[in-house]
């Protein structure tokens, strides 16, 4: 009692003070996070102007016109074919099928975790996502080339599915993305409140009717963005498709047929020897430009989607 | 010994207990709620309120560790007998939340939702429509019925929740304080539409708020916690509401709704 009294007369008789107080902790923490911002910033636009840098010395060439890169469908820069298709449709291709594997694949294990799962199951699935999330990628290719590919030409026959082929590495990256699609769609399915659970369960909703028509609407910004990472990782992946994918640029739509994607032609060219003014070594920049321009625009469509849901639901 | 509720009994509870673990959260409660009528639940915070209206949908078999003895019986059957599908429960006892918990659909999905789920096959645009009058809301939202129902304030949310409850068409309402995160006129408005629901519907309602079980309601179950220590909560009373406000019986109703406790 006594004590309660003399904490009541400190604060009465404190003078009041309203004025501005240095913060000295405060505006530390404040520089260094805005530098690390801009520091991010900045490492992109590094990236960028040095690929843009290298790139413009590609397209100086009196060979190389716009038309050509973007109107055949050719690469050979050595001989004088500059056609991008080929390696951007493989990497559209490839990208495809890991994520026509990997999301509803993903999706599936992420609503099983969160919505039906026991605690013991949970306990014993997530560590084995863990692992195949650990699994170096060039254990995968090889994955892909072993294992995947003969399982594919068992089923398709040898005629059909060649040696190195799109469908085996992108069916293999497909399994590598699935741990990220659906760690991350877990976590977003979790972050849906109890409550919009229990309104559902309320109108007699049964539990599938509850997970995938209440559940999953709520969580489909953070399954969006898994879904952005996803395609970016897919993209970007190399050693699998440089393993299993095909050596070389072909222009073709056949998934079981060998083509070069734009990461294992950036890989396999810049493995070997390359002097530093050849069109060979240029072109390389401008490939990598292209890659990054691919996922730039792929990203920016999922998040338009998104957004469009958004709008709608939040 | 008859079971058949008498026809005017929408739901009786015959010795229940609700217990959390070992933890006997509700003991020892029998009453008969009436049909067509407001059936208000008071009593101070933590002792029971919401884990008895809960169990009158069988909400509660989401915390695993709960389990009920004793029997509810809706026309006749305990809801907690063996064949008994909750998911039946529930489309014939419906319930409204504290916090509006609208989904994330449209404001029409999400009278249709419900519906649809549950089967009903007839003219869909009625039904929402009627759904939303019936929710005295049509009028703010019959122009914007394919817009988000997060764009409509708390009060709009809570009578959406209202209206799609009554689109599923359930033989009882379980309110737990609808209008405890509700402003004053939406507060009116919840209160007036549970008068004009009652005509076709039964409505328990959990309240802290004692004007508005004073209002709105027929019949009041006052709970409290038992005088053993055991932190477990009963009906110590249960009676016309008027009588509960003006003659209370037990000293301890009377403190608490004069607000003299403790
Ligand atoms: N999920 C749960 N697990 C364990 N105990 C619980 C759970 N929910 C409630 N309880 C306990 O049961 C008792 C009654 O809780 P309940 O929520 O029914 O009270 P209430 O009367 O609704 O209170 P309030 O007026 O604050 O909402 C409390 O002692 C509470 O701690
Ligand atoms: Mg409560």
């Amino acid at each position: 009692m006594k004590q309660e009294n003399t904490i009541m007369e400190n604060q009465l008789f404190r003078p009041l003070d309203l004025k501005k107080k240095m913060r000295p902790g405060e505006s530390v923490i404040q520089a260094l996070l805005f530098i690390a911002g801009l520091g991010s910033i900045f490492i992109t636009l590094a990236i960028v102007y040095e690929l843009g840098k290298e790139a413009w010395l590609f397209f100086g060439n009196p060979d190389v016109t716009f038309a050509k890169f973007f109107g055949t469908t050719t690469w050979q820069p050595g001989i004088g074919h500059f056609g991008i298709w080929p390696l951007v449709t493989s990497t559209l291709i490839t990208s495809s099928i890991a994520i026509f594997v990997s999301l509803p694949l993903g999706l599936a294990v992420a609503l099983f975790l969160s919505e039906y799962a026991s605690p013991k199951a949970r306990s014993a699935l997530k560590p084995i996502l863990e692992i195949l999330a650990g699994i170096p990628t060039v254990v995968y290719g090889y994955f892909a080339l072993l294992f995947m590919t003969p399982l594919l030409q068992s089923i398709f026959g040898k005629q059909t599915v060649e040696v190195y082929n799109m469908a085996s590495a992108g069916l293999v990256m497909g399994i590598m993305i699935l741990p990220l699609i659906s760690s991350m769609s877990e976590d977003a399915l979790s972050a849906v409140p109890r409550a919009l659970r229990e309104g559902a369960y309320a109108m007699g909703a049964t539990k599938f009717e509850t997970s995938v028509q209440v559940v999953l609407p709520a969580a489909l910004s953070g399954i969006g963005a898994a879904l952005i990472i996803g395609i970016s990782r897919a993209i970007g992946e190399t050693m699998i498709v440089a393993i299993a994918a095909g050596s070389g640029p072909n222009f073709t739509f056949n998934p079981f047929k060998a083509a070069e994607t734009m990461t294992g032609h950036i890989a396999r060219i810049s493995g070997g020897d390359l002097s530093y003014n050849s069109i060979d070594y240029t072109s390389l920049f401008a490939i990598a430009l292209m890659l990054f321009l691919v996922t730039l625009i792929l990203n920016l469509i999922s998040q338009g989607i998104i957004n469009k849901f958004r709008q709608r639901y939040e | 010994m008859n079971n058949i509720n008498a026809p005017d009994i929408a739901i009786e509870t015959k010795n229940l207990f609700i217990f959390y673990g070992s933890f006997a959260a509700v003991s020892e409660v029998n009453i008969k709620i009436e049909k067509q009528k407001v059936t208000a639940i008071i009593g101070p915070s933590g002792c029971g309120k919401s884990t008895l209206i809960r169990a009158f949908n069988r909400m509660n078999d989401f915390v695993p560790s709960s389990y009920v003895t004793g029997e509810i019986l809706l026309q006749g059957q305990n809801l907690y007998g063996k064949n008994i599908d909750p998911v039946e429960v529930r489309r014939k006892i419906g319930m409204v939340f504290q916090k509006p918990n609208p989904f994330p659909k449209s404001i029409y999905e999400n009278i249709s939702w419900g519906a649809k789920i549950n089967g009903f096959k007839g003219n869909m645009d009625e039904l929402v429509e009627q759904s939303l009058r019936g929710a005295a809301l049509w009028d703010e939202v019959k122009d914007k019925l394919k817009k988000s129902a997060y764009e409509l304030s708390g009060g709009q949310q809570q009578r959406l929740c209202i209206a799609r409850t009554i689109a599923i068409q359930p033989e009882i309402i379980l309110m737990d304080e609808p209008a405890s995160a509700l402003d004053p006129i939406s507060t009116l408005r919840i209160e007036e539409l549970m008068q004009e629901l009652k005509k076709n519907y039964t409505i328990i309602i959990v309240t802290h708020n004692m004007q508005q079980a004073a209002r709105v309601s027929d019949y009041t179950a006052m709970m409290m916690l038992e005088k053993d220590g055991s932190r477990s909560g009963t009906v110590i009373e249960f009676s016309e509401t008027k009588k509960i406000f003006t003659n209370p019986k037990d000293k301890r109703t009377e403190d608490y709704v004069t607000g003299r406790f403790g």
